[in-house]
């Protein structure tokens, strides 16, 4: 469709919302990301039955742990879509990057070192490309 | 098993306030399965940690091991190494792992992260119910194979008491009267006649009621 969506929008392709765990959406944060949104299938057209209900409940956690930790469950968001509706992720796209620039910066930008995997090795989330949908 | 809780967030940054080295340690049998410390829950742990102290703008440097147990010398022994390199010992394990990390290492501040309540069983992903009170004198034979300590409010041998009102507690109006389900389990096992005999009173020494308790088996002993 060649339609434009604000270029700081970076995709990590997952085969379903379901494969998104709770941790890695707190080490996006802190690898110091503003913001971070999960764009699933439609409630009821989950290409693996459950997986964006799963992940939707994730979301919700994991919302109440940034409000806790102090970073903002607003930063955190669940979108549904059909990944036909190239329109609504651009729309999407747009929402966030809007929602997120009234937010401000992320307040742990570069200020956490390193991120642990759960082997031990501290990685860095860095070298996000932008990737065409 | 037993199940715990996580404490919140605040009550922990709390107890680590003085600390910036912490060695957080996970279990991989009991709270594992409750969601309340295997080794997910000690990785969103310390991850919500370093958030909140960067947040703060303050350091803190963690080190995220689970052990297989932490109610097993040989399990608490592989810390040994880096143990030394850390401030405090942040255990997520449940209350008896604590403890036995606290008394192996016992020049370091060992810090509980959760909350040991009771043991119980898995209804549902998600879903812990309480199963047993530990008393040390089962009658699970008498009563169906339901426990009248753990699971009636006031743990009667011989109820359901006035308060048991269309199967539920009138404790809480979601929790199964213990009696009721004795009862219906005795029909369906066509033992009611055995709800007739009455339990004697109970003999609460081989509770907690009489001391801290001990095993022993002298045939295993090196």
């Amino acid at each position: 469709m060649r339609l434009n969506y604000p270029t700081n929008v970076k995709i990590v392709k997952v085969p379903c919302t379901g494969r998104v765990d709770i941790l890695l959406i707190l080490h996006a944060f802190e690898s110091g990301v503003d913001g971070v949104y999960l764009a699933g299938c439609l409630e009821g057209e989950c290409h693996f039955l459950r997986g964006n209900l799963r992940a939707k409940k994730r979301v919700q956690y994991a919302k109440k742990l940034l409000d806790e930790v102090g970073l903002g469950g607003a930063r955190l968001e669940m979108y549904n879509m059909s990944s036909a509706q190239g329109q609504r992720f651009a729309e999407v796209a747009r929402e966030m990057t809007e929602k997120i620039k009234a937010l401000g910066p992320s307040p742990v930008k570069n200020r956490v070192r390193g991120v642990q995997d759960s082997g031990g090795q501290v990685k860095r989330l860095t070298n996000l490309e932008p990737s065409n949908p | 098993m037993i199940v715990a809780n996580r404490k919140s967030l605040e009550e922990i940054l709390n107890m680590l306030k003085p600390y910036k080295k912490v060695l957080l340690l996970g279990c991989n049998e009991c709270v594992t399965v409750c969601a309340a410390g295997g080794e997910r829950e000690v990785g969103v742990l310390a991850s919500e940690l370093k958030l909140s102290r960067a947040k703060e703008g303050q350091e803190i440097e963690i080190k995220e091991q689970t052990l297989e147990r932490q109610c097993d010398h040989e399990y608490i022994d592989q810390v040994r190494p880096f143990v030394g390199d850390y401030e405090v010992i942040l255990s997520i394990a449940c209350g008896a792992g604590i403890q036995y990390v606290a008394e192996k290492y016992r020049t370091k501040v060992v810090l509980p992260g959760v909350n040991t309540t009771f043991l119980g069983v898995t209804l549902e992903q998600g879903v812990w119910s309480e199963r047993c009170q530990g008393c040390g004198e089962c009658v699970l034979h008498l009563t169906g194979g339901i426990c009248p300590i753990a699971r009636c409010a006031k743990s009667l041998l011989n109820g359901p008491c006035g308060g048991s009102s269309n199967g539920k507690c009138e404790v809480d109006k979601d929790l199964d009267c213990g009696w009721q389900l004795i009862i219906d389990r005795l029909k369906e096992l066509n033992q009611l006649d055995r709800y007739e005999e009455i339990i004697p009173v109970k003999d609460w020494t081989t509770s907690r009621d009489g001391g801290p308790r001990k095993r022993l088996r002298e045939d295993l002993r090196l």
